[in-house]
């Protein structure tokens, strides 16, 4: 391959999924750039994920301060990354609707602080499967839909707002009628709420019909999936499709390998009150991943100690390969 | 000889009884009854009766995926294998949603 055919994408996802680089070719790329006039070339992403906005409970008495504290990480990278992808639960459901529209604007509010403007949303369960995704709606815009930049395609799917976890035949078409206009070289990046796989169905990990979307996406030779929900890293690969999870920024959940029985979230530590909440960031050059876990040494403030971890691998997320402290 | 094959073939030729019916009724955030258990090999038809708003059944494992509103259950009849399993609500319902689950057990 050229190296003019060789695209590098770099990408960062608050507290989970990431994803290092695609290869793509001249056809793929001179495709997009037909599309929109963007070159391929290197740019970086965040993802950020369940912030669920307006919880209070035991798992994390903190709130919001997970998800203020990494905006204020963000603004504070050395650069700015193109786009930052939101993989759903952006806010805690409410049975009071204009409570749930308080929480929405307060969502909006602290998301409104980032320095970067190009955000993109996907509704969770809690966002959008009680009205519908009407609320949702009347503050993003649609619940799916797709663009295209600096030479990737980028997929928004929403598997919550019919009630179910669906997708849906209406969304599949879709997506199919969307895809039908891309070279199969071309690279995806799908963002979503729930996995579209089975991770562990007995904890509702797992799209219903999700298996009729890896089927729409299969024929492509370059799809990576961001999503979130299971509030906790996750990395997982069928057939040619990399599946990424991203932690969540209000508590986490345990390992589903590993327990047995029902799913209860890790419990809240006040001597470490961000533990297992954080961030990660990729670079392209040097290729790198930087995965930052919010941590708090005491209870006063909300300083932040980051733990900066190396990660390598042949597709640069597989294992941490050194840790420090900043 | 004739009147027992008669009656012999009149027994084969007999309608099978009908599965039973296991009704399960949810409401916000609970089944009732929290555990059921089902004869393993033996058809029976699983009912959900939805009480205040839509709510799911599922386990995967056993060919259950149902979805109940008021006024419209819903209802499949299986051959269970043994086992225990847990069945979740899998339409959302609200933020106690994620704990409303039951046990079906199957012996």
């Amino acid at each position: 391959m050229k190296r003019r055919d060789f695209l590098k994408f770099s990408g960062a996802a608050l507290g989970g999924a990431a994803l290092l680089r695609f290869s793509t070719t001249a056809e793929a790329g001179s495709f997009l750039r037909g599309r929109n006039g963007e070159a391929p070339s290197p740019f970086s992403i965040v993802q950020l994920s369940d912030t669920h906005v307006g919880f209070k409970g035991p798992p994390d008495p903190l709130g919001t301060k997970a998800f203020e504290r990494a905006v204020e990480l963000i603004n504070g990278l050395d650069r700015d990354p193109d786009l930052i992808l939101f993989t759903g639960d952006l806010t805690h459901d409410s049975d009071d609707p204009a409570e749930h529209a308080r929480r929405m604007k307060s969502f909006r509010d602290i998301a409104g602080r980032l320095r970067v403007k190009k955000r993109f949303h996907v509704p969770g369960e809690h966002d959008a499967a009680l009205d519908g995704g009407v609320l949702f709606r009347e503050n993003f815009g649609e619940t799916h839909y797709s663009f295209d930049h600096r030479g990737v395609h980028f997929i928004a799917l929403d598997n919550v707002s019919l009630g179910k976890p669906i997708v849906g035949a209406a969304q599949t078409d879709w997506l199919k009628n969307d895809l039908a206009r891309y070279p199969k070289t071309a690279p995806i990046v799908v963002f979503t709420h729930r996995p579209l796989f089975d991770l562990r169905p007995d904890w509702e990990w797992f799209t219903a019909d999700g298996s009729a979307v890896m089927n729409v996406l299969a024929p492509y030779d370059n799809v990576t999936v961001l999503y979130g929900h299971i509030h906790r890293p996750d990395h997982h690969t069928a057939g040619k499709i990399q599946h990424h999870a991203a932690r969540s920024l209000i508590f986490a959940f345990p390992d589903p390998a590993t327990t047995a029985g029902e799913r209860k979230p890790i419990p809240f530590d006040a001597t470490q009150p961000f533990r297992n909440l954080g961030i990660r960031q990729v670079r392209s050059a040097p290729l790198s991943i930087e995965d930052m876990e919010l941590t708090r040494a005491d209870e006063s403030g909300l300083t932040a100690r980051l733990s900066l971890r190396e990660i390598a691998g042949s597709n640069g997320i597989q294992q941490f390969v050194k840790g420090e402290v900043l | 000889m004739n009147i027992l094959l008669i009656i012999l073939f009149a027994l084969l030729q007999a309608p099978a009884a009908p599965p039973s019916v296991v009704e399960i009724s949810a409401k916000r955030f609970e089944f009732t009854p929290k555990e059921v258990h089902l004869r393993a090999g033996e058809p029976v038809t699983i009912r959900l009766v939805g009480t205040d708003r839509a709510h799911g059944l599922l386990v995967k494992d056993l060919g259950i995926d149902l979805d109940a509103d008021v006024g419209h259950p819903d209802s499949v009849t299986i051959t269970p294998k043994p086992g225990t399993y847990a069945a979740i609500c899998d339409h959302y319902c609200g933020s106690g949603h994620g704990n409303m689950k039951m046990t079906v057990i199957v012996e």
